[in-house]
C-alpha cells in the first residue's frame, strides 16, 4: 500500500494565516476526493496534508485541522519568525524529500510566488502558477489521474491546461480567493506532526533590518464583501467619488478597472483583474466597465454582480445576475437616493449624509 | 569594479494581443516584440549604479535568433555586453528549463568576470509566472531579494546590498551579502534616454551567440522540452457562465431599474446581508 499525499502549504505571518491556506486546503480536498475511488481500487491511502512554517504557530496547525487537513506538519523555529526565501524553501524542499507528496499547492501571494519557483526547482519538478481551475483527471498513457492546472494564457485571452507528467509533486500556485473558502470543522480528527528543523541562522544569508508599515488607510478589496468597481466609462477621476458614496452606503470599498490605475484616478491596490486582484465579494456593483476577459477572471467569482453600462452589447453583461443598460451618472444617484429611503424606511438612524440630497 | 549581469526576456507585447472573433484563435501577426517591461527597469537600475560606481554591465537572453533586437536595445540603453543563448533544442523550454540554462550561462560569465549583483525583472508579463528568477538563484545558490523597489544601499567593499521589497502587508528592508540576486518592480527606475554613443554602438553591435555547440556544455536532458516536466495539455476559451437579466433604464426609467435590482439582490438574499453590515 502506498499513500498518496495531497499538500497545502499554510501561509501565515506573525502568527495570523493567511485565509488563502484555508481556500487551499479546500481545493486540496476536493482534488483528493477525485483520487479516492482509484486509490482506493488499487489498495492505497489517500490523505491531505497542511504544512506550516513559522515561530510559535501551534494555534494556526490546530486551525488547518479545522479547515480540513488530515495531517498538519509543523515546523515551528525561531528562524521562520519572519518569512525569507532561503530558510523556508530549503525546509520545504527537505520535508517534501522526505514525505514525497504527489500534488503541492501554494498560495499566489507574495510570499507564495517568493517561495514556489524556489521550492519547484529544487525539487526539479514542474510549478504551474496562478491556476485558476485544478482537477484531478485522466491522461491517455498515465496509470494516475493527474493534476490538470488550468491558467490564463497570452495576456489572459486564452485558457491553458498544464499538465506534469512524471515528475513530483505536481505544483501548482493559485492566488487568494480564486477558490471559495470551506466550512470550518470545530471538532476536527487530525494530528499534528512536529518535524525537526535543520535550518540554521546561518544558511538564510539575509537579514531583515526594518519593517515599513504604510501609512494612512490601505485599502483590501480581495476580502472586501461589497465592491463598487468603475471602469473607463466614469470618464474621470471624480467619478470614483460617486462610487465612493455608493461603497459607503453598502459598508463597501471601491475597484476599478485597469485603464483608471493607467490613468492615475485611483490606486493601484483597487484593481481588479488577472494584473491585479482576484475578489469575491457578496455583491459587486460594476459601472462603465466594459467586460474584457482579464476584468472577468479577477471578478466573475462574486455571489451577486451588478453591470451598469450604456452598451447594451458589454460583454459584462455575460457575467451580471442583473444587467442595467444605462448611464450609470443617473444610475448610481438612483441607486443611492432608493437606499437611503429604505434605510429611513427601516428606521436605523439615518441614511448617509451626502446621499440625502 | 561593479559588475551586473541582467536576465533579459523578448516578450509580445500583450497589451496589443488581439482574438479573433470568427475563429476564437490568436492573432499573432502585427503583435509588436517588446523588451520585457519590468527587465527594462531592472536594467535602468544595473546602469544607474554602474554610472555611479565604475563597471559594466552585462545581459543574458535565452531564446531565438530574432532576440538580438532586444540585446541590441539593452546596449542602446548603457549596457556593454550581450549574450544571447539560442539554439533550437532549447525551444519548449519551461521555467525549470529555462531556469537552467540561464544559471549555467550566468555562472560561467561569473566565473570569468565575476558579477556583484544579478537582475531580474519581476515576472514575464507573456507567461506572468515569477519563477524563473527564483529557479535561478536556487539553482546558483545565490540570496534573493524578489519584488525589489528600491536598492538602498550597495557597497562593493563590505560586500552587503539592503534592498526595499514590497509585500502586500508592509516593505522589508533586507540586508544580503553579494553576490546576489534581485527580482525588480517598475519603480526601481525611470528608464533613462538612449546617450548618443550608446545609440551608436547598438546599431553596429553583435552580441555573442551561445548554443548548444559552445562555449558551454549544457546537458540535454535538462533544456527545452526534454528538460521540462510540464506541457500544455490544451487550450481554449473559458466557458461563459449563464447571463442574468438585463434592464434596460432607458426603456422603464431610471427609478423603476434600479427597484427591480434592488428585488432581484432581495430575492437573493444580498442586499439585506449586505446592509446588516453596512454604516
Ligand atoms: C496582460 C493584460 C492584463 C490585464 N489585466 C487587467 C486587469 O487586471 N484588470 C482590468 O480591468 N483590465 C486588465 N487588462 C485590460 C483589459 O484588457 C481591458 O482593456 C480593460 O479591462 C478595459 O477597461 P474598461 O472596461 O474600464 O474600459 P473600456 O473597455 O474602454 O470600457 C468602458 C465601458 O464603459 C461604458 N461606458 C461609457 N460611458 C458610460 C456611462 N456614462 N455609463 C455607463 N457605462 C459607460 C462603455 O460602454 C464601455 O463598455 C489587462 C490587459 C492585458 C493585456
Ligand atoms: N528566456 C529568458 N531569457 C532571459 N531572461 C529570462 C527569460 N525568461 C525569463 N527571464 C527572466 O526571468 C524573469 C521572470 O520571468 P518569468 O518567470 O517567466 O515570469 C524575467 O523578468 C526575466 O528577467
Amino acid at each position: 500500500m502506498t499513500t498518496r499525499r495531497f499538500w497545502a502549504f499554510i501561509e501565515q505571518e506573525e502568527g495570523h494565516a493567511h485565509p488563502v491556506s484555508w481556500e487551499l486546503l479546500g481545493v486540496i480536498r476536493r482534488l483528493a476526493s477525485q483520487v479516492r475511488e482509484e486509490a482506493e481500487a488499487a489498495g492505497d491511502e489517500v490523505v491531505v496534508e497542511g504544512v506550516l512554517l513559522g515561530h510559535n504557530v501551534g494555534h494556526i496547525a490546530q486551525e488547518a485541522l479545522c479547515y480540513g487537513a488530515d495531517r498538519v506538519y509543523l515546523l515551528d523555529d525561531p528562524v521562520f519568525t519572519h518569512y525569507r526565501n532561503r530558510p523556508y524553501y530549503k525546509t520545504l524542499e527537505e520535508v517534501a524529500q522526505k514525505h514525497e507528496p504527489e500534488v503541492f499547492l501554494i498560495g499566489a501571494t507574495t510570499l507564495g510566488r517568493d517561495l514556489a519557483g524556489a521550492v519547484a526547482t529544487a525539487l526539479r519538478t514542474g510549478l504551474t502558477a496562478d491556476c485558476t481551475q485544478l482537477e484531478m483527471g485522466e491522461v491517455k498513457g498515465s496509470p494516475q489521474k493527474l493534476l490538470l492546472a488550468t491558467r490564463p494564457a497570452f495576456g489572459g485571452n486564452i485558457m491553458a491546461t498544464i499538465l506534469c507528467r512524471q515528475n513530483r509533486p505536481q505544483m501548482s500556485s493559485v492566488r487568494p480567493r480564486v477558490f471559495p473558502m470551506p466550512e470550518r470543522n470545530p471538532h476536527p480528527q487530525g494530528e499534528i506532526v512536529r518535524e525537526a528543523v535543520s535550518v540554521t541562522e546561518e544558511d538564510a544569508l539575509s537579514r531583515i533590518l526594518e519593517f515599513v508599515r504604510p501609512e494612512g488607510e490601505s485599502v483590501n478589496i480581495e476580502y472586501a464583501d461589497v465592491i463598487v468597481a468603475g471602469g473607463r466609462g466614469l470618464g474621470t477621476a471624480e467619478g470614483f467619488g460617486l462610487l465612493q458614496q455608493l461603497a459607503d452606503a453598502l459598508g463597501g470599498v471601491v475597484g476599478a478597472s485597469r485603464p483608471c490605475i493607467d490613468a492615475g484616478w485611483i490606486g493601484n491596490a483597487h484593481q481588479v483583474g488577472q494584473s491585479g486582484q482576484t475578489v469575491r465579494p457578496k455583491l459587486y456593483i460594476v459601472a462603465g466597465v466594459s467586460g474584457a476577459l482579464q476584468h472577468k477572471v479577477g471578478m466573475q467569482n462574486s455571489d451577486f454582480i451588478v453591470a451598469i453600462n450604456t452598451d447594451p452589447d458589454a460583454p459584462i453583461f455575460d457575467v451580471a445576475d442583473v444587467g442595467i443598460v444605462g448611464d450609470l451618472y443617473e444610475v448610481i444617484p438612483a441607486m443611492l437616493e432608493q437606499l437611503a429611503a429604505r434605510r429611513k424606511a427601516r428606521g436605523s438612524g439615518g441614511g448617509h449624509q451626502e446621499v440625502s440630497a | 569594479m561593479f559588475h551586473a549581469l541582467v536576465a533579459v526576456k523578448q516578450v509580445p507585447d500583450t497589451t496589443n494581443i488581439r482574438i479573433d472573433p470568427e475563429t476564437g484563435n490568436l492573432v499573432r501577426e502585427g503583435v509588436p516584440a517588446i523588451m520585457n517591461p519590468y527587465d527594462a527597469h531592472a536594467l535602468a537600475e544595473a546602469i544607474r549604479w554602474k554610472r555611479q560606481l565604475g563597471g559594466k554591465v552585462t545581459v543574458v537572453s535565452m531564446g531565438p535568433p530574432n532576440f538580438v533586437v532586444t540585446i541590441r536595445e539593452a546596449i542602446e540603453m548603457g549596457a556593454d555586453r550581450g549574450v544571447l543563448v539560442s539554439d533550437r533544442k532549447f525551444a519548449g523550454a519551461d521555467t525549470l528549463a529555462t531556469s537552467y540554462v540561464l544559471a549555467e550561462t550566468i555562472q560561467a560569465i561569473h566565473e570569468e568576470d565575476p558579477i556583484d549583483v544579478v537582475f531580474f525583472g519581476k515576472q514575464a508579463i507573456d507567461g506572468d509566472t515569477a519563477q524563473v528568477g527564483p529557479g535561478v538563484a536556487v539553482r546558483m545558490g545565490l540570496p534573493i531579494v524578489t519584488y525589489v523597489v528600491k536598492i538602498r544601499e550597495l557597497d562593493l567593499e563590505r560586500r552587503r546590498i539592503v534592498a526595499e521589497r514590497k509585500t502586500e502587508r508592509w516593505t522589508e528592508v533586507i540586508e544580503l551579502p553579494l553576490p546576489a540576486l534581485l527580482t525588480c518592480e517598475k519603480e526601481i527606475a525611470e528608464i533613462p534616454f538612449a546617450p548618443l554613443p550608446d545609440l551608436i554602438r547598438s546599431l553596429r553591435y553583435d552580441p555573442e551567440m551561445w548554443t548548444m555547440s559552445g562555449p558551454l556544455e549544457f546537458d540535454k536532458g535538462q533544456v527545452g522540452v526534454r528538460g521540462s516536466p510540464t506541457i500544455v495539455f490544451k487550450m481554449g476559451t473559458p466557458p461563459l457562465p449563464e447571463a442574468g437579466e438585463k434592464i434596460d433604464a432607458r426603456e422603464v426609467g431610471v427609478a423603476e431599474a434600479v427597484k427591480q435590482t434592488f428585488a432581484k439582490a432581495d430575492a437573493a438574499g444580498i442586499l439585506d446581508t449586505v446592509l446588516g453590515g453596512a454604516r
